[in-house]
């Protein structure tokens, strides 16, 4: 066209990014790169092809690696484990922030490689992904520094297999990374076999910067790679990125390991649309959301949620605008969308989109997309009822669907009528009706008037089935850290010593203890008692033998006490100190019972019951100051790390230490208010049935603690299948750890098992562990500006 | 200007059409930091680019030193804004400004100026730049300037009844206004720089157009802070709204800091996206400024010579 025409016409007209650097660089290594093990490229004769989805070319040949080359790897990093680990954190600071400096000196290589490789916009790769790889490692350079004296308590985990995804490559390379090296670890990452090159790109610049080799090995190949790495009894931790199909079958691979898991999964995350947002400022919302990264985002703001007096008006808006959206080649720096990563993808969502289509919803695409590649037109799903599969399952490509809602009450439970909960925006200008809703939604990050808003600074991960864990912030550093002290998961018991000769002085056979659901004495289901015999063989009393519907009735029970967790942890710590007051009022009494249902001697009866009373006090106090923080992200946001309750917590006790086993992790569970189903010692239940006369006298609501007497495995095994339980702690034999985190699987539950190890409940060395695993933290972001 | 599109007739004052508006800045803010990221033109296409943002300026001179002389210089530069040689690269045979913006008592000196050439006079009136005098003034100045052969009138607005929510006093101080115009049309400069929310920015922006303004303005050139890409935002997103309304489509000016091409490209970027391509012609679309057309000439010779230009190689206004 003459420049005149274009006068006229108005046209944009192509605006290409070269690749003649990256082409420099795949030519460089040959078009062919092998494994990056122990500092050096190991050359394969297994390879696959780096295919590009905006054209379909093939940029290089990636290596693919064996099980033998994953043990390797492996072994590289546990080689160089010890020295890397010691090094301490102001040398692993200088290699992270020379990993820092490196990607910024060659941000644009980085970002036209992993444009070509994966297919997203290059106004992507260059503005948004690899900024944010840089900060991620300075953000973390800065953690490695620190960690001596802000992380004094806590040691590196080991050697850590990390396995991420297609869709942000080096993104979640460097959420993997950095944190892993910062804190002393090293690492085999696997990159997934769609997007392997920025990875390799990747390794390089460790060469480059001579990072001790070992410290990080990156090996290229498809899912068995993964799974051979995950299966590796030398790596302590996997942290994956994927889909929640594969989370799943990477948790059961690992349960009863003893493996430390991070899993960031799916989601089909709510966007909420209140009646005063600033519409015009919703659709452009909307564009960041879904049409951004060809919707190939697990935080995606998918389903679209507005409130009935203006959905129309906001759904007209969104017609339009659909219709101005570019999609191109990724290396057209005047597109919105890119190319899909696969053809298969591209089939993938196509069905979906066929299926939402068969279900009679109202569709909306854009018309004009290029052909050839692998293109998918931004799609629009009006009037889709939650019922709707398109509504339900991850499509993971840019398809909104769009329902309304009548109030904000209606609001919160459409967004949280999900499987996942990975995140939520919400759009409104009344500060209230945010901050009320946005603790309400079930998911790790909730952006409010904005989305898909990232920084190193903050937290980042899912509640449900999105996963469990956190990158970024503080709360990310957890994932890669464990506490220099948690040698007190021991393979001896620290129980007292008791004599098989001591007899009861009395019977408890006329007492009738009887489970406590929702703040009342409760008969067993099965009508059945059993037997509690002390170390004597005497029978000192009879329990009712729980069975699955009495843990079905203390779990609708404990669900239906919201209240709980909304009152201030003031108000909880009340309560606690008041348990602690009315316990301590009844010491006698309980250390009588202990010594007599099990053989304790008078002193070590007074010490248990005495450090019960300290243990109740210990986290009364912490229940109004274990709180968050406000992370330093973006000027003018405010990010706030909230610590939230997991919900409903089923607690398995330990056999030992009856009394103070069930007090210490029954009292920091509700301290956050948690409400807890707790099965207490299988063998000296007593103590714990008596406690809850004690409950029932110190203004603890019905509901808060339901106590389900009988055989343990059984019982931990319902509360693990359980799917509106949250959290199961499980303190028993290995088998049965590997039991509850197996079955723990398909709900996601946060379990913490014991591994058939056991604890120090006298000292309780993990006393703000109990915290962490109590808990969990969402991060909510507000934008401001008058 | 000439009246191919209908003159926007306004509305009657109903505060319905604009009191639940809510703006947010940092979504705004957001979308202006991307959008100029996400759209570029190169080469060709840059080239024709530039040339449009040329034939939308309003070549502007406001200064207590105008004379008849510097007055003479700019409408001379307004007729000839390229140098024809690089015009003739471009294949293009001629091409103007949109239009000359002067003080009043510049008027006639401008008319003089441009001759019969048709380029139209814009006046800036109604006590510019601070509109402090009374409404009866006002008024008299617009007529004045009409009665002068200014074709386009240049109003401020009190930026008090904004700052007060005096919507309707608003409304008919605006309306008496565009009545004193007569055939002349009228831009109405909202002086953002001094209104302290996005919010009542497009209040203020629905009012005028409500009150029939053919344009609406950023600022006098005179504020503190002047045309920026998120007040504009607003208010053509005001203007896009008022169009689905009402089917008239009211014209966008924005003024003051406008000096680089690149920033010429991102309003025109803003423009067609947001408004689309039938905002793209100086019936729609004006830039207030003085400086800009330097800074695109040089960008116009590098393209056609491959070599970067300088400043005195040509022409000034």
């Amino acid at each position: 066209m003459t420049v005149l025409e274009i006068f006229d016409t108005m046209e944009y007209g192509p605006a290409p990014e070269s690749d003649k650097n990256a082409m420099e660089f795949l030519d460089k290594h040959g078009r062919s790169f092998g494994l990056y093990i122990n500092g050096k490229w190991v050359a394969k004769k297994d390879t696959f092809p780096a295919v590009s989805p905006a054209t379909g070319a093939v940029l290089a040949q990636v290596a693919e690696a064996s099980s033998d080359d994953v043990d390797a790897a492996v072994k590289a990093a546990q080689k160089a484990l010890p020295d890397w680990a010691k090094a301490g954190g102001h040398e692993r600071a200088k290699y992270l922030y020379a990993l820092a400096r490196q990607i910024q000196k060659h941000s644009r290589l980085f970002a036209v490689l992993e444009s070509l490789d994966n297919g997203k916009a290059i106004r992507e790769t260059r503005d948004i992904d690899i900024p944010l790889v840089a900060r991620h490692f300075y953000h973390h350079a800065g953690w490695a520094q620190l960690m001596d004296s802000e992380l004094k308590e806590y040691k590196e985990i080991g050697v850590v297999g990390q396995i991420i995804p297609w869709n942000f490559p080096l993104l979640m390379l460097s959420w993997k990374i950095a944190p892993a090296l910062a804190m002393g670890n090293t690492l085999v990452l696997k990159p997934a076999e769609q997007t392997s090159l920025t990875a390799l790109l990747f390794a390089t610049i460790c060469e480059n910067i001579g990072l001790p080799k070992g410290v990080v090995n990156i090996i290229t190949g498809h899912g068995s790679v993964g799974e051979a790495l995950v299966n590796h009894p030398g790596v302590q931790k996997i942290a994956f990125t994927g889909s929640t199909e594969v989370g799943k079958i990477i948790r059961k691979s690992t349960a009863g390991s003893g493996k430390k898991l991070s899993l960031e999964l799916g989601g089909k995350s709510p966007f909420i649309v209140f009646e005063d947002a600033d519409l015009d400022s919703v659709v452009e919302g909307v564009v960041d959301a879904i049409w951004f990264n060809q919707g190939q985002v697990c935080c995606a703001g998918s389903r679209l949620l507005a409130q009935e007096s203006i959905a129309e008006k906001l759904y007209q808006k969104l017609k339009v605008r659909l219709q101005k959206l570019v999609v191109g080649d990724s290396l057209d720096k005047g597109i919105d969308m890119g190319a899909v990563i696969s053809a298969e993808q591209l089939k993938t969502i196509s069905s979906f989109v066929e299926r939402g289509k068969n279900d009679g919803s109202e569709v909306w695409q854009l018309e004009n997309i290029p052909s050839g590649g692998c293109f998918f037109p931004p799609t629009l799903f009006l009037n889709v009822s939650p019922a709707s599969v398109i509504a339900q399952e991850e499509i993971f490509g840019p398809v909104l669907v769009a329902m309304t809602f009548r109030s904000h009450q209606e609001a919160i439970k459409l967004a949280n009528n999900t499987r996942y909960g990975l995140a939520a925006s919400l759009w409104t200008e009344n500060i209230n009706l945010a901050l009320d809703v946005a603790p309400k939604i079930k998911a790790g990050t909730v952006w409010i008037n904005t989305t898909n808003v990232f920084d190193a600074a903050s937290g980042f991960g899912g509640y449900r089935e999105s996963g469990f864990g956190r990158e970024g912030g503080m709360e990310g550093l957890m994932e890669y850290l464990r506490p220099k002290n948690d040698k007190t998961f021991a393979e001896k018991t620290f129980a007292f010593k008791v004599s098989g000769n001591a007899k009861a002085k009395r019977s408890l056979l006329d007492r009738t203890p009887k489970m406590y659901i929702g703040g009342k004495q409760a008969r067993p289901d099965s009508g059945y008692s059993l037997q509690v015999l002390n170390p004597a063989g005497q029978v000192v009393g009879e329990v009712g033998e729980g069975s699955r519907k009495d843990i079905r009735n203390a779990v609708e029970a404990a669900q239906a006490n919201g209240k709980w967790a909304e009152n201030t942890g003031h108000a909880r710590a009340q309560v606690l100190y008041y348990i602690a007051e009315n316990l301590s009022a009844r010491k006698k009494e309980f250390e009588e019972l202990l010594a007599d249902a099990c053989g304790y001697s008078a002193k070590d009866a007074a010490l248990e019951v005495s450090r019960s009373v300290e243990r109740i006090f210990t986290y009364a106090a912490y229940a109004d100051k274990y709180d968050g923080r406000v992370h330093s992200t973006l000027s003018r946001h405010v990010t706030l790390a909230m610590n939230e309750p997991l919900g409903v917590l089923g607690i398995v006790c330990p056999d030992e230490f009856p009394l103070l086993g069930f007090v210490s992790t029954v009292m920091p569970a509700i301290a956050l208010g948690n409400s807890v189903v707790v099965v207490p010692s299988e063998t000296a239940p007593l103590s714990a049935t008596d406690f809850y006369q004690i409950l029932d006298t110190s203004d603890v609501p019905g509901g808060t603690v339901n106590i389900i007497t009988g055989p343990k495995e059984p019982l931990a095994t319902e509360l693990a299948k359980h799917y509106d339980v949250e959290g199961l702690w499980y303190f028993g034999t290995s088998e049965g750890s590997k039991n509850v985190e197996q079955l723990s699987v398909d709900s996601m539950k946060r379990s913490w098992v014991n591994y058939g190890k056991y604890y120090d409940w006298l000292t309780n060395p993990l006393e703000k562990e109990f915290l962490k695993k109590a808990s969990e933290v969402k991060n909510i972001w507000i934008p401001y500006g008058a | 200007m000439s009246s191919q599109e209908k003159r926007n007739e306004g509305l009657p004052f109903r505060p319905e059409y604009f009191d639940t508006i809510n703006i947010n800045r940092s979504a705004v803010e957001r979308r202006t930091a991307s959008l100029p990221a996400r759209r570029t033109v190169k080469k060709e296409y840059q080239a024709a680019w530039l040339l449009k943002a040329i034939s939308c300026i309003d070549l502007t001179t406001l200064a207590g030193d105008d004379t008849a002389g510097n007055v003479h210089r700019l409408c001379a530069k307004a007729m000839n804004p390229v140098r024809q040689d690089i015009l003739d690269a471009l294949g293009f045979s001629s091409l103007t400004v949109g239009a000359v913006c002067v003080y009043h008592n510049m008027i006639a000196d401008a008319r003089a100026a441009l001759g019969n050439s048709g380029l139209p006079i814009a006046a800036v009136s109604t006590g510019f730049p601070a509109g402090k005098i009374s409404l009866d003034q006002k008024l008299e100045e617009i007529r004045k300037s009409v009665d002068a052969g200014a074709s386009e009138i240049d109003i401020v607005i009190s930026r008090e009844l904004v700052l007060n929510n005096k919507w309707e006093e608003l409304y008919q101080e605006v309306k008496l206004c565009r009545e004193a115009c007569g055939d002349a049309h009228m831009k109405t400069i909202l002086a953002t720089g001094e209104i302290p929310t996005l919010t009542k920015v497009a209040k203020a922006s629905w009012v005028s157009m409500m009150a029939g303004s053919d344009f609406i303005k950023t600022s006098t050139g005179k504020e503190s802070v002047n045309a920026t890409l998120p007040v504009s935002l607003v208010m053509v997103r005001a203007i896009r709204d008022f169009y689905e309304l009402t089917g008239t489509k009211v014209g966008y000016k924005p003024a003051g800091g406008i000096q680089k091409a690149k920033q010429a490209l991102d309003f025109l970027i803003l423009i067609k996206e947001e408004l689309g391509n039938d905002w793209l012609n100086n019936q729609l679309f004006r830039f207030g400024a003085s400086s800009l057309l330097a800074d695109i000439e040089r960008q116009l010779e590098h393209y056609v010579t491959g070599r970067y230009s300088a400043g005195y190689r040509h022409a000034m206004a």
